[in-house]
């Protein structure tokens, strides 16, 4: 791999660690609190245990736009079980003191704003998190965020879309830090049963404009083993998966003791496939 | 983001083109019936012991609102774009109901997205977006609202982007459609503000118009922003009471925040999650509102004050016998305001309502409220 990311936060230093052993990253994604903290926290050791690289958490929002039905019914889930920014990040702060597992996470603007930036940035950075994503701050109006999070040692991780510009994408692998994440498929978040057409397609010419400076991770629609090994053949260095953990959750609502057993089933084969399609 | 590109520069080259500008005023002038009267209300003058208080009568175009005006801009201007596939969201079923007219008229497909909670306070406008073509797609996420459609409308354009165009029907989201739904809407304060000089020989003491998201409202001021002697008030709905989730009045009593695209005020709890709305009138049921009266009020240019359901309704009746026009709910907010206004102005000076639409389709609300 001639791969020589530009940052040296964790989540970076993560992606080159596997690489240099042909494995791929599997950024394991749940929405905090789902269905309340306690049983959010079991899951998120499950996936920890089952092989996740990254863990990604979202703080709901209650107009999530870039979602699906999954993920809007997890953040609706956890905003009546009292979620709010603050707890989430206390919990993540648990889970940042017990596993070395680099942690991301995703929320809207608006959650963001009604804290302060600075405040929640200080106060995620002093919690343990490594990178945001914010998918509805577009990269035109996020100077002042990102300086923000990269002043207190969080990587703000930028997402592109099949359509995104050959510009606009050379701008946003020169301003994204931990990895750029890309949306493999014209849509909102949730589980497809086969990869879009445009994935792979996209993969690599994202791959290409990066020419190594930053990892290049795809996620949305993404479910089985297979999609996994086939993004990471097609050159990407990590793959997102959301909605099918969520919703592997959500199937155990009855009996939320259960789910951590099927969640960490589902994330060992995930890995198993990012070590055979890793290059 | 490349959408949005997009669509600002087919904006921006049709807009400035004679032939689109020539083919949109033939429309606006045969299809939805402009210009719309200036009228005098004189009973309700009479009755208010105050100033002349003239109405802009948007009730009277096609369709019974001022939406078709941007419609049938944007209908246009998809059609130009190459786009086949219309999508919509819509509260009331006003901007519903207008898009599936100008995409009738133009050809094009349309499907409209409506919150499962409105589609059930408004089953006559969904009766009538069918009628005419359109396909009506319930939502059951969130509040089941205008704003739930809103967030299921962009859901659906990122996912169909290439054939699809997003007809918005507010000055809200993102840039361009702030800006475009402006301009279009605009025609209402050009029409209104030669009408009034023609009329009166003088400028009105004051424009008064009900904001929602704040199409109507920014349509009929856009023309008096220069003109500093004329006072311009925005009527946010009151809702219930002022008391959080029991009324519709960001611009009074939100916070500066960031939905559907847009930095603007906003009703939201501590954390910033959006609040629930309520107002009699759906098409006033929105927890933000445009970006540009942000703007104009932190600059001082614009003033916005609410009015209770009860006042609505109470404009409603009055009107209706006064003046034998029954308004919507949405501009009966503006009415009861202009009525307290013109007691506070003298009778040589006038005030201008905007009258965005007709009051038929709130007869079942009335009614419920009132059963003898």
């Amino acid at each position: 791999m001639q791969d020589n990311f530009h940052s040296d936060g964790p989540i970076e230093r993560k992606f080159r660690e596997l690489a240099n052993r042909a494995d791929g990253v599997i950024v394991a994604y749940l929405m905090g609190h789902d269905p309340d903290p306690k049983s959010f926290m079991a899951n998120a050791v499950s996936l920890i245990e089952g092989g996740a690289d990254i863990l990604e958490v979202g703080i709901p929002f209650s107009d999530p736009v870039a979602d699906g039905p999954v993920i809007q019914a997890a953040g609706t889930r956890a905003l009546s079980a009292g979620a709010t920014p603050r707890k989430i990040l206390d919990t993540i702060g648990e889970l940042s003191s017990q596993f070395t597992t680099p942690i991301v996470v995703l929320t809207y603007y608006n959650p963001i704003l009604a804290m302060g930036i600075e405040q929640f940035m200080r106060n995620a950075s002093e919690k343990g998190v490594n990178g945001i994503v914010v998918p509805d701050l577009p990269m035109e109006e996020s100077d002042r965020l990102r300086d923000i999070a990269l002043r207190h040692n969080i990587d703000h991780i930028y997402l592109a879309a099949p359509n995104t510009s050959r510009k606009r994408l050379v701008s946003i692998i020169e301003k994204s830090r931990g990895f750029v994440y890309l949306v493999s498929l014209y849509g909102v978040t949730g589980p497809r049963d086969t990869l879009s057409p445009q994935a792979l397609e996209t993969v690599k010419r994202v791959k290409s404009l990066a020419k190594g400076r930053v990892p290049v991770s795809a996620g949305f629609g993404i479910s089985q083993p297979e999609h996994v090994s086939s993004l990471l053949r097609a050159g990407a260095d990590g793959v997102i998966v959301g909605s099918s953990l969520v919703r592997t959750a959500a199937e155990h609502l009855d009996d939320p003791g259960e789910a951590p057993y099927y969640l960490k089933k589902t994330m060992t084969a995930l890995k198993q496939a990012s070590r055979q399609g890793g290059c | 983001m490349e959408p949005l590109r997009v669509l600002e520069e087919a904006y921006h080259r049709f807009s400035s083109d004679p032939l689109f500008k020539r083919e949109l005023a033939g429309w606006l002038a045969g299809f939805a019936g402009r210009p719309t009267p200036l009228y005098l209300a004189a009973n309700l003058s009479r009755h208010a012991e105050g100033a002349k208080i003239y109405l802009k009568r948007e009730d009277l175009l096609h369709g019974g609102a001022h939406k078709i005006n941007n419609t049938l801009g944007q209908a246009l201007l998809a059609k130009k774009m190459g786009k086949r596939r219309i999508i919509a969201e819509t509260g009331a079923g006003q901007h519903g109901v207008a898009t599936a007219m100008a995409c009738a008229a133009l050809g094009l497909r349309t499907e409209i997205y409506m919150g499962s909670a409105d589609m059930e306070r408004q089953r006559l406008n969904v009766y009538r977006m069918k009628m005419l073509g359109a396909q009506v797609h319930p939502v059951e996420s969130g509040s089941k609202t205008l704003k739930d459609a809103i967030n299921e409308a962009l859901r659906d354009w990122v996912t169909n982007v290439e054939d699809t165009y997003y007809l918005l029907g507010s000055v809200v989201g993102p840039h361009p459609y702030p800006t475009m739904v402006r301009d279009f809407q605009s025609v209402i304060g050009r029409e209104a503000r030669r009408q009034i000089l023609a009329q009166e020989g003088k400028l009105p003491s004051a424009v008064v118009a009900c904001v929602g998201g704040g199409s109507n409202s920014i349509g009929i001021f856009h023309s008096f922003l220069n003109d500093s002697e004329v006072k311009l008030y925005g009527v946010e709905a009151g809702g219930h009471n002022m008391s959080p989730g029991k009324h519709a009045a960001p611009l009074v009593a939100g916070r500066e925040g960031v939905l559907h695209g847009m930095m603007t005020y906003v009703l939201q709890n501590a954390e910033g999650q959006i609040e629930a709305t309520q107002s009699i009138s759906a098409g006033l049921d929105y927890p933000a509102v445009g970006p540009e009266h942000s703007y104009l009020m932190n600059m001082g240019r614009t003033k916005y004050v609410t009015q209770t359901d009860s006042d609505a309704v109470d404009a409603f009746k009055q009107l209706s016998q006064l003046e034998g026009i029954m308004p919507a709910l949405e501009p009966a907010h503006a009415i009861s305001y202009a009525t307290k206004l013109a007691k506070t102005v003298g009778r040589e000076d006038s005030i201008i309502v905007n009258l965005s639409g007709r009051g038929d389709k709130d007869v079942d609300t009335i009614a419920r409220q009132f059963p003898q």
